[in-house]
C-alpha cells in the first residue's frame, strides 16, 4: 500500500483497487462506504473531545486561570472522563414533550454537522465529496441544522428551550445571509464554486491576499457571522446560562445533550475549515510570488499539517473572541446583521466585482 | 453625507473599542506565569496568605506565656452571633484588692462568620485574626476552641 504524507491520492486509490480486485463492485462501494463512515466517526469524536479540552484551557489562560489540571497530566483527560460521564447518564424524557420530535431534534444536528464536514479537502486527496457546487452545499446545508434547534427546543415543552430555540432561529436565519454573501464575494475572485477548484486556485497566492482590502473584509465578515451560526459567544444568547438556563438543550441530558455539545464543537471546526479553505488556501502552503527557496521550504511540511495549523489559527481566534466579548442583546444582534454588516457585504462585493473586472488583484 | 461619515466612523470606533478588549485579554493569554489560580495542596509548604485574610480569632502570647486579655467582655457583647463565650475569675492583689481576671476565652469557631468586630472593639488589642484556614476536624465539639493557652496570665501594664 503507497502512501505518501504529501498527496493520499495514491493511497486512496491503492486501497480502491486491492478492494475491486478482490470483491464486486457493490461490496467494494459498501467496505469504501464504512471505511469513510468510521474515519469520520473517529476523527469527529477524537477531534470533539480535543476542542472542548483547548477550549477550556484557552479560556482559563484568557482569564488568567489554568483550566483542568487535576485529570491526567495538564487535565489531558478531563474531556474523556466527562464524555464517560454523559455516556451514563440516563435519559430523561419530559412527561409532557412530543417525543418523537424530542428525540429526532439531536440527530438531525449533528448529522447535517457531518454532511457538511463531507466536503472539507483535510489534505490532497483526502476529501469525500467534490461537488461542482461545494460552496453551495456547505450554505444550504448547514442552514438545516436550524430545524434541529428549533425542534429541540418546540418539542421539550418548556419556556426556556422554546425562548432559546426562536432567538437561535432569527439569528441564524439572519447571519445566513452574511455567510453567504461574504463566500459570494470570494465566488467572484475564485470563478468557481467547486471546493477542489478553489484550493487549487490559491496555489501561487491565498485569497486573502490575492483579493487584499475586499477580501479582508470578506474574511472578517465571515468570521463573525460563522461565530454567529455555531451560536458561541459572543452570539450565544440561544444558550444564555444567566437568562435561559441551557436554551434549546435545557431538557436533554445524557448522550443525547453530548450530541447538542459535540455538533457546536463541530460546527466551530467546520466554520474554521471553511474560513481555512476559501480565504487561507485549504491544504496550500504559505507562497510568496519569486522566492523560491522560501516555498520550497514551505512545500516540505505536508498538506496536511497546513489545513490544521490554519484551522487550529482560526478557531483559537475565535476563541480569543468568544472570551472577550461580552453577549449581546436580541436586539442588538439583529442591528448588527441588518444595519452593519448586511450593508457592508453589499457594498464589498461591488469592490470585488470592481476588482476583478479591472484585474486589480495580485 | 454627514449621516454616511458618522456611520462609517461609528464602525471604526466600535473596532478599535473591540481591539483594545482583545489586547487585554491576549496580554493575559501570552502572560501565563502571572495567573492568579494557585494549585492548593501542591504548593501548601509555599503558600502565602495575605495579613488581611481573616482565618480565625487567635489570642498572641508572648514568651513568658503572658497575653493582654483583661476579661472585660467587650468582645463577647460585641460579637452578633454569640460565638464569644468569657468565664472570669477574681484575683487578689499583693495590695489585697480584689482584680477580675480571664479564666477562658471560649470561641466558637464553627458559628464564627470572621466579621472582624470582636478584633476592632477590643481595647487592649488581645485577639487578632490569624491566617490560618485549614479548620476541618472530624468532630463538631472540636471547633469550640479556648483562646488563652492553660497557666497563662495577664502581661504587666496592661489595664481596662
Amino acid at each position: 500500500m503507497a502512501f505518501n504524507i504529501y498527496d493520499f491520492t495514491t493511497l486512496t486509490k491503492s486501497i480502491h483497487e486491492g478492494l475491486s480486485s478482490q470483491l464486486s463492485p457493490t461490496a467494494t462501494l459498501a467496505i469504501e462506504w464504512t471505511i469513510v463512515g468510521l474515519a469520520y466517526l473517529l476523527f469527529v469524536a477524537l477531534f470533539g473531545l480535543f476542542l472542548v479540552y483547548a477550549e477550556r484551557k484557552v479560556c482559563a489562560a484568557f482569564q488568567q486561570r489554568m483550566g483542568p489540571m487535576r485529570v491526567g497530566p495538564w487535565g489531558l483527560l478531563q474531556t474523556i472522563a466527562d464524555f464517560i460521564k454523559l455516556l451514563m447518564k440516563e435519559l430523561i424524557t419530559p412527561r409532557d414533550a412530543d417525543k418523537f420530535l424530542y428525540n429526532l431534534a439531536p440527530f438531525i444536528v449533528i448529522i447535517v454537522s457531518f454532511l457538511v464536514i463531507s466536503v472539507i479537502p483535510f489534505a490532497p486527496g483526502l476529501s469525500t465529496f467534490d461537488f461542482d457546487i461545494g460552496i453551495f452545499f456547505v450554505t444550504a446545508v448547514s442552514s438545516v441544522g436550524v430545524i434541529g434547534i428549533l425542534l429541540a427546543g418546540w418539542s421539550s415543552n418548556n419556556k426556556y428551550s422554546l425562548i432559546g430555540a426562536m432567538r437561535s432561529g432569527a439569528q441564524i436565519v439572519s447571519y445566513e445571509l452574511s455567510v453567504g454573501l461574504s463566500l459570494i464575494t470570494m465566488i467572484i475572485l475564485a470563478e468557481t464554486m467547486q471546493i477542489s477548484g478553489i484550493v487549487e486556485g490559491q496555489r501561487e497566492m491565498w485569497f486573502i491576499f490575492k483579493g487584499h482590502i475586499p477580501a479582508v473584509i470578506a474574511f472578517l465578515v465571515f468570521i463573525i457571522a460563522g461565530t454567529a451560526e455555531t451560536n458561541r459567544g459572543p452570539f450565544d444568547l440561544a444558550e444564555a446560562e444567566s437568562e435561559l438556563t441551557a436554551g434549546f438543550h435545557t431538557e436533554y441530558s445524557g448522550i443525547k445533550f453530548a450530541f447538542f455539545f459535540l455538533a457546536e464543537y463541530i460546527n466551530l471546526f467546520i466554520v474554521a475549515a471553511m474560513a481555512t479553505t476559501v480565504f487561507l488556501g485549504g491544504w496550500m502552503p504559505l507562497h510568496f510570488g519569486d522566492f523560491e527557496g522560501f516555498n520550497q521550504i514551505m512545500d516540505l511540511i505536508p498538506g496536511l499539517f497546513w489545513f490544521f495549523f490554519k484551522v487550529l489559527g482560526v478557531i483559537f481566534l475565535m476563541m480569543w473572541f468568544k472570551w472577550t466579548f461580552p453577549r449581546l442583546r436580541v436586539d442588538q444582534i439583529l442591528n448588527l446583521e441588518w444595519k452593519y454588516l448586511l450593508p457592508i457585504n453589499l457594498f464589498n462585493i461591488l469592490l470585488m466585482a470592481a476588482v476583478v473586472l479591472f484585474g486589480l488583484h495580485f | 453625507m454627514k449621516s454616511i461619515i458618522s456611520y462609517i466612523t461609528e464602525i471604526l470606533k466600535g473596532v478599535w473599542t473591540l481591539l483594545t478588549g482583545m489586547k487585554v485579554t491576549a496580554k493575559y493569554f501570552f502572560t501565563p506565569w502571572k495567573h492568579v489560580t494557585q494549585q492548593y495542596p501542591e504548593n501548601r509548604l509555599t503558600l502565602k496568605i495575605a495579613d488581611r485574610f481573616r482565618g480565625e480569632v487567635i489570642m498572641p502570647h508572648n514568651e513568658n506565656n503572658e497575653h493582654k486579655c483583661t476579661g472585660c467582655g467587650i468582645c463577647e457583647i460585641n460579637c452578633p452571633n454569640g460565638s464569644i463565650e468569657i468565664i472570669t475569675k477574681t484575683l487578689m492583689t499583693d495590695e489585697g484588692k480584689k482584680k477580675r481576671a480571664i479564666d477562658q476565652h471560649i470561641y466558637h469557631l464553627g458559628m464564627c462568620t470572621f466579621c472582624n468586630l470582636c478584633v476592632k472593639a477590643c481595647p487592649t488589642g488581645a485577639i487578632v485574626m490569624g491566617q490560618k484556614f485549614e479548620h476541618a476536624v472530624w468532630d463538631r465539639s472540636k471547633l469550640t476552641k479556648v483562646l488563652n493557652q492553660p497557666g497563662s496570665k495577664i502581661m504587666e501594664g496592661v489595664k481596662d
